[in-house]
């Protein structure tokens, strides 16, 4: 997984609330085995006025020219600002896959739904709380400025504006510290090993009815 | 000090280690896997020279591309066959049970796993799908994952995780006459909002919630999703037992006492504390149907689409004009005056025995409207299926001029062959209605199954109450 230290992005608007995770990587792109290449079809339904199709070629595709992501003024964001409940719905994975191929690395909103958010945290992608009110004056301000760059240090955890205004964030600290150091989760957890062992043991006596599972 | 959760008794008879922030190692007993959730899981591992830790802890089923038609000919689309030949070669290569398409236990993952009894009171039960809340109806805690987590689960059998705050949605009363455990759920989505539920673990109980069967309880925790949480779950109590015994993975003599003795310790005690409580009345609660482009736009049949100047607030209103627009609605239209081109019975939320019954009631004696283009039926499994088809329900749907189709999640999510045409109007039984979710451009309305089936006959939106 790809570190996170610090980002200076220029910011794209995307305001909507509710975004699900259907809107973000439309279902026939998660026929894909594969775990690359989702960037040409994020937001595909909003992005293309045609229809998509997994192996169809993107390039030439019709753009929609009133989406925020294909105005030139933002073409290579990496920040993503959205409002409330972004991420909701399916659980897909393919989501923040989508969102990163596309070169995203941080999002902030005034929520997210669960499962994205904790998904994010899997690929390198920074999910941002910030309150309402504050998201609201950067949607003004990313959109008054031509420009608009964001700089989000996780370390500090916070996100300075151009003037120079640093708006404090919250990120647990288990996150943070894989994320910082772009850890893997399940070496991690395998230090845990001796632990393990000894829960199944246990839970094999109190309730063996869990183990052994199905047989064909 | 007060007692226990219901969530609380899951957790802490799941935890295998606690870091100093409170992080918790939590150990997981089934692990559902499907075909679109997991491939990149398996390459995961592959790739780091992992195997599974407990294949015997996991079961797989292909469900969201299988065809829903004549299945004798496989999977045409190449694309949708590769990803169920993946899952197919995964299973094998480690010794992970599937039912495969054509086994008669293949179905929805979330019918499968508990008409199996792989899903069991007690269990942490997780899956590479939102819906997997649907099993904490059994006194369980289940929920949703992303493909990184199926893989962790695949390595170490356990995940990180922090405890959820607790919320108690107690629905007291009597149901009225015609309203389902869908419109339960979609009455609470309405009352507290697709993110009302966020950070919360869901449990449903009250007197309205103990009279459920398990299909209902299974539909109203399939939701808890659509409300923002996680998890759902309802208490176990002789409902639960009862459906359990006997099936084919449940324990068996001895180990079944044992898991009994637990399993009646699966409530949340008299004086535990919830973060939330939010109360329903149930004798108030009437069919329900969405009009809009989130579950929590939903109002009743006898209700109108709204208008967006009578929105609460300057995003509202800018939600609700969006969300009417890609509906192909006008403020104030009665719910009852709009029609439907085509009719989907189906989805992990409503495709159980019970489901499917309900919608044969009302279906029996009537013909689809010669307006509505498709009707369709999807039963969730081929034991469903099977069991429907005893009963002699499938002749009932074809004769009224529905089609009966083979099992699988279908029109829910149109990863297979059958979805919505852009701008078709569709009553479904189904758990969301975003945009595009049932076909690029397909309008989607919730409804129960009885709900449906009567808008299939009737050709638009009518109260199943009044028929």
């Amino acid at each position: 997984m790809n570190k996170f230290t610090v980002l200076n992005g220029l910011v794209v608007p995307l305001d909507r609330a509710n975004v699900d995770t259907d809107a973000i990587i439309p279902k026939q792109f998660l026929k894909s085995i594969k775990r690359a290449g989702f960037g040409p079809n994020l937001f595909d339904e909003w992005r293309y006025l045609d229809h998509g199709e997994p192996g169809k070629p993107n390039q030439g595709r019709p753009l929609n020219p009133d989406f925020v992501l294909n105005q030139p003024r933002y073409q290579n964001a990496s920040v993503l600002l959205a409002r409330e409940n972004f991420g909701c719905g399916s659980s897909r994975e393919h989501a923040p896959w989508a969102l990163e191929d596309y070169g995203f690395r941080a999002i902030i909103a005034p929520s997210f739904a669960d499962i994205f958010y904790n998904n994010c945290f899997k690929n390198g992608i920074l999910p941002i709380v910030l309150d309402a009110v504050v998201v609201d004056r950067l949607f003004k301000a990313c959109e008054t400025i031509e420009g608009y760059v964001l700089t989000v240090d996780l370390d500090k955890q916070t996100v300075t504006t151009p003037s120079g205004e640093a708006i404090r964030f919250e990120v647990d600290g288990g996150r943070k510290h894989r994320l910082l150091n772009g850890l893997d989760d399940i070496g991690l957890t395998l230090l845990q090993g001796d632990k393990i062992n000894a829960y199944e043991a246990r839970r094999r006596q109190e309730a063996p009815w869990l183990f052994g599972g199905p047989r064909q | 000090m007060s007692g226990l959760t219901l969530f609380q008794k899951l957790w802490d008879a799941h935890v295998v280690h606690v870091e100093d922030d409170g992080t918790t190692l939590l150990y997981i007993d089934r692990h559902l896997v499907h075909e679109v959730t997991s491939p990149q899981a398996f390459e995961g591992l592959k790739l780091a020279n992992r195997t599974p830790r407990r294949a015997d802890a996991a079961v797989a089923v292909p469900d969201h591309n299988v065809p829903t038609t004549d299945r004798s000919q496989g999977i045409t689309d190449p694309v949708s066959r590769l990803q169920v030949e993946t899952l197919d070669a995964n299973c094998a290569e480690y010794g992970i049970t599937e039912f495969k398409m054509g086994d008669i236990r293949q179905g929805i993952v979330h019918v499968i796993g508990p008409e199996a009894g792989l899903t069991l009171p007690g269990m942490t039960v997780v899956c590479g799908d939102s819906h997997t809340s649907t099993h904490g109806a059994f006194g369980a805690l289940a929920f949703g994952i992303g493909t990184s987590e199926v893989e962790h689960v695949l390595a170490t059998q356990c995940l990180w995780q922090k405890p959820s705050k607790t919320m108690l949605v107690k629905v007291e009363g009597e149901l009225g006459r015609g309203i389902t455990a869908k419109d339960i759920a979609l009455a609470i989505i309405g009352k507290i909002g697709t993110a009302g539920g966020t950070g919360y673990a869901l449990e449903f109980g009250g007197s309205a919630i103990r009279a459920l069967t398990m299909e209902g309880r299974m539909t109203l925790c399939n939701m808890a999703i659509e409300a923002g949480a996680r998890a759902g779950m309802v208490a176990t109590d002789a409902t639960t037992i009862e459906y359990v015994k006997g099936r084919p993975y449940a324990p068996k003599g001895a180990a079944w006492e044992q898991a009994v003795a637990w399993w009646g310790t699966l409530h949340s005690d008299a004086d535990a504390v919830f973060d939330r409580v939010v109360e329903l009345d149930a004798a108030t609660i009437e069919p329900q149907v969405t009009w809009g482009t989130s579950p929590e736009m939903v109002t009743t049949i006898n209700g109108r689409v709204p208008n967006p100047a009578d929105a609460p607030s300057d995003i509202k209103k800018q939600d609700w004009t969006r969300a009417l627009e890609y509906m192909g609605l006008q403020g104030n239209t009665p719910i009852a005056e709009i029609s439907v081109d085509k009719v989907f019975i189906g989805s992990c939320t409503n495709s159980r025995i019970e489901d499917i019954r309900e919608a044969a009631i009302v279906a029996k004696g009537r013909k689809v409207a010669s307006s509505v283009k498709l009707a369709m039926v999807v039963p969730g499994s081929g034991l469903v299926k099977q069991q429907a088809e005893a009963e002699g329900l499938d002749k009932i749907f074809i004769e009224a001029g529905f089609e009966w189709r083979e099992p699988g999640c279908s029109m829910c999510l149109a990863m297979n062959a059958d979805r919505l045409e852009p701008g078709e109007r569709c009553a479904s039984t189904s758990n969301r209605n975003f945009e595009g979710r049932q076909g690029q451009g397909g309008r989607t309305h919730l409804v129960s199954p009885a709900m449906a089936a009567a808008a299939a006959c009737a050709g638009h939106f009518v109260d199943v109450r009044k028929l």
